[in-house]
């Protein structure tokens, strides 16, 4: 394993992780919910709604802040480099499989890990699993698929 | 007052998201690419945000409400069961292919990156196949799960 020290940011890094998880303990002491965006999201889309303020709001924010960012910031720096066809079979497999082992790397690698919830560190034992064994078979067993 | 908290957090939430890279596949994918040149920022990511909401949670499980006053709704399910592991399995290889997650991917909505779209219209599909499954298996064992 060689590490790209060029690419490293950890003070930007350690500085996002702490405003997420200022959102998260927001969210939970003001609301009482889970900031797992993949449970708010698929909550949103039930036929069957109890009150869904809240999370329509938090998630709204969530939509909104790369607006109020550039207010007053420079925008980031996003790359997808990813082609359009994978694109879609990720989304299906991430809306399918966040929703079926009910969290994603909020609800389960975020808030469950800060939770100390034994089901949420398994959660997240196998997602990052999978994600660093998919990216090394795109990467290095099938690298002409991809760009 | 909820509300306004519940779109704070959101925006918050997001402002994390864009300042640590986690909104940026291109890095979440230099991450996970352990063979590769290894970024691995987003481990921080992850040290920061949960040792900064560890304390909120534990205040949080020792109460019945919030600090104003909405029912406290925490996980209540143990069970370390086959779901839970197949799902997260499968969520990782989307995660691994695309670099989104869901959270980043709604964070990156309205930048204009094109791509995204399709990400999120088929992250919407996957997430409504899953409620088309739960309501034929709700159906079929008589409305118990």
């Amino acid at each position: 394993m060689t590490v790209d020290w060029s690419a490293f940011t950890p003070a930007s890094a350690l500085a996002g992780g702490v405003l997420i998880g200022l959102a998260s303990g927001l969210f939970v002491l003001a609301d009482g919910r889970i900031a797992g965006i993949s449970g708010l999201l698929g909550s949103l889309l039930r036929p069957v709604r109890q009150w869904v303020g809240e999370k329509a709001l938090f998630v709204l924010g969530l939509v909104l802040s790369p607006l109020v960012w550039s207010l007053w910031a420079s925008p980031p720096a996003i790359e997808i480099t990813t082609p359009w066809p994978l694109l879609a079979l990720a989304g299906l497999l991430v809306g399918f499989g966040s929703r079926y082992g009910a969290g994603c790397t909020s609800g389960h690698g975020v808030c469950g890990l800060a939770r100390l919830s034994p089901r949420s560190l398994l959660a997240t034992v196998c997602f990052m699993a999978t994600g660093f064994l998919t990216v090394f078979v795109v990467r290095h067993l099938l690298p002409e698929v991809i760009r | 007052m909820n509300r306004l908290l519940a779109f704070l957090a959101g925006l918050l939430f997001g402002f994390g998201l864009l300042l640590s890279g986690m909104a940026n596949p291109a890095k979440v994918l230099a991450f996970l690419d352990l063979a590769g040149p290894w970024d691995p920022s987003l481990a921080l990511v992850m040290v920061g945000a949960i040792a900064t909401a560890l304390p909120a949670f534990q205040l949080a499980r020792r109460r019945d409400r919030s600090l104003l006053g909405a029912p406290m709704q925490l996980p209540e399910r143990r069970s370390l069961d086959r779901r839970l592991v197949v799902g997260s399995l499968v969520f990782g290889v989307g995660w691994g292919l695309a670099g989104f997650c869901p959270g980043p991917a709604l964070t990156v909505l309205l930048t204009g990156h094109g791509k995204v779209l399709v990400f999120v219209a088929f992250l919407l599909l996957g997430m409504g196949l899953f409620e088309r499954l739960e309501a034929s298996t709700s159906q079929r064992s008589g409305g118990r799960r």
